[in-house]
């Protein structure tokens, strides 16, 4: 038995992890296009751009190789597959497998009309982090284009060394996707409320410069002047690789189509990561996530499933993701996609905030500014399908008095619930 | 005998609690952003769990670290 593993970030070592853990003796081979084994991305847009510290790696490659006899062959990239023969094609050669997990991530999207021009930079990987940093000085004006996450980290990293960023978003409200109108706006007036200037609605009309980039004009008129831009508009799922062996893809992104076991439309080829569409039975929804958390545990689930086909279980989530924006810490647990929000605790326009979201009755999302100790707990009551009622109860200890009579529990018990656990 | 107890690295952690999603009734993270573990010491019954957590942490900042107890 071979259990071949194509990506070594985060998902791709927590499958491999995984699989010796479950006692699986078979050979493993691990492919990964970069030439580091998994490290700290989340670190690259904030800590590490900041200090320039080395970025951490999550395992080294001896222990892969001595203790987990794990064959790792790093700056290998996985060319295609052929699912009849099963083989997965590289660039050093075919390595054959029995069972497979796909966890090549995502890449940035930079889209086709930004030109070649010096100063202009995506964000992803180590190298590119080094780059940037190589080009961030006191007073170095920054144009952001994305007003997402890594494009506010990176904005927000910015102003600590002393370059002057401005950040532009083609949508009126940022983040909408990930977080949702109400929670989107509010955070994106962080960047207004620490002296970030922000552009929204409005998107490139030309960049402005012959070799290297001196500045851009907005489709608003405005020019602004730039020593560097930094595209952060989004990633899109790495499956290029993949479109020709007939592996089913979302018609959208080209994510991979998972199902609940995250099996894709191959046989014995699983998915996990930034590339994979899978149904979600915690939220009732099928999704594609895009952060540390997922990756992890759902790696760890996939590594799981290929090598005990016979005693597979179905990954569910309540997801969960950081940032850090001017030193505040953002957290969101859930999904944005409800048809309420309310600001529970604090306010959109103050220093802590925690915003609910609501389908119904059920909180199916949460937001945080600067409210940790009630994060986990929001998210364990989005696994138990809590109400109004139990997040006014989390949020306000103190016994309700009547009013509420014939609902004589408050939070259930979670003990071995949480999502983040194995299911039984 | 030999006990192992759970180790925070206050330099790392940054409070962003995957440890208390996998095991609330050890590790909890507070106002300030401060872990708190309820109960530093890893029993038989536990250690799944706590592993679990420590493995998870993506600062790297827990640990388990054995020491001689009477």
């Amino acid at each position: 038995m071979t259990l071949v593993v194509v990506g070594s970030s985060l998902a791709g070592l927590r499958a491999v992890e995984a699989a010796r853990r479950e006692g699986f003796a078979g050979e493993i081979v691990l492919i990964g296009a970069e030439r580091h084994l998994a490290y700290d991305r989340p670190a690259l847009s904030k800590a590490y751009l900041v200090t320039g510290e080395p970025v951490r790696h999550f395992q080294t490659v001896q222990v892969l190789r001595d203790d987990l006899q794990v064959d790792v062959r790093l700056g290998v990239t996985a060319t295609g597959l052929d699912p009849a023969a099963k083989i997965v094609r590289t660039s050093t050669g075919v390595v054959p497998y029995d069972t497979l997990v796909i966890a090549t991530g995502a890449a940035p999207r930079v889209p086709p009309d930004i030109p070649a021009l010096d100063g202009v930079l995506a964000l992803r990987t180590m190298e590119d982090a080094a780059a940037l940093r190589e080009l961030l000085h006191p007073g170095t004006r920054v144009l952001v284009l994305g007003a997402g996450f890594i494009g506010s980290e990176v904005a927000s990293s910015s102003r600590q060394l002393g370059a002057v960023p401005t950040v532009i978003d083609s949508a009126p409200v940022p983040l909408v996707r990930a977080v949702g109108t109400d929670i989107g706006r509010a955070l994106a007036s962080l960047h207004m409320r620490n002296g970030t200037p922000l552009r929204l609605a409005t998107a490139v009309e030309e960049f402005i410069g012959r070799d290297r980039v001196e500045g851009v004009r907005l489709t608003t008129g405005e020019i602004l002047p730039a020593d560097l831009v930094v595209v952060g508009v989004g990633a899109a799922p790495a499956t290029g690789w993949l479109t020709e062996c007939g592996i089913e893809l979302d018609p959208r992104d080209h994510g991979i189509v998972c199902d609940a076991y995250l099996r894709t439309s191959l046989p014995d080829v699983f998915a996990a990561g930034d590339v994979a569409h899978w149904p979600n039975a915690d939220l009732g929804a099928t999704m594609r996530l895009e952060n540390w958390t997922n990756a992890s545990a759902q790696g760890a689930h996939a590594g799981t499933n290929a090598v005990t086909p016979d005693a597979m279980t179905p990954y569910r989530t309540v997801p969960y993701f950081w940032s850090d924006w001017y030193g505040q810490r953002i957290q969101f647990v859930g999904t944005g996609a409800g048809d309420d929000v309310e600001f529970v605790s604090g306010g959109p326009d103050e220093e802590r905030f925690i915003a609910a979201v609501w389908q119904g009755d059920r909180l199916v999302g949460a937001a945080a500014l600067n409210e940790p100790r009630k994060v986990m707990k929001l998210r364990r009551l989005i696994a138990l399908r809590g109400t109004r009622q139990d997040v006014r109860e989390l949020l306000d200890p103190v016994p309700q008095a009547v009013g509420f009579a014939g609902r004589e529990e408050s939070l259930p018990s979670v003990s071995g619930t949480t999502s983040e656990r194995r299911q039984s | 005998m030999t006990t192992q107890r759970i180790v925070v690295d206050r330099n790392r952690c940054t409070g962003i609690g995957i440890c208390e999603s996998i095991f609330p009734e050890r590790f909890e993270v507070d106002d300030d952003g401060t872990l708190i573990v309820h109960d530093t010491v890893v029993t038989a019954e536990n250690r799944a769990g706590v592993e679990d957590a420590v493995q998870a942490c993506p600062a790297a900042a827990l640990s388990l670290a054995s020491r001689d107890e009477e």
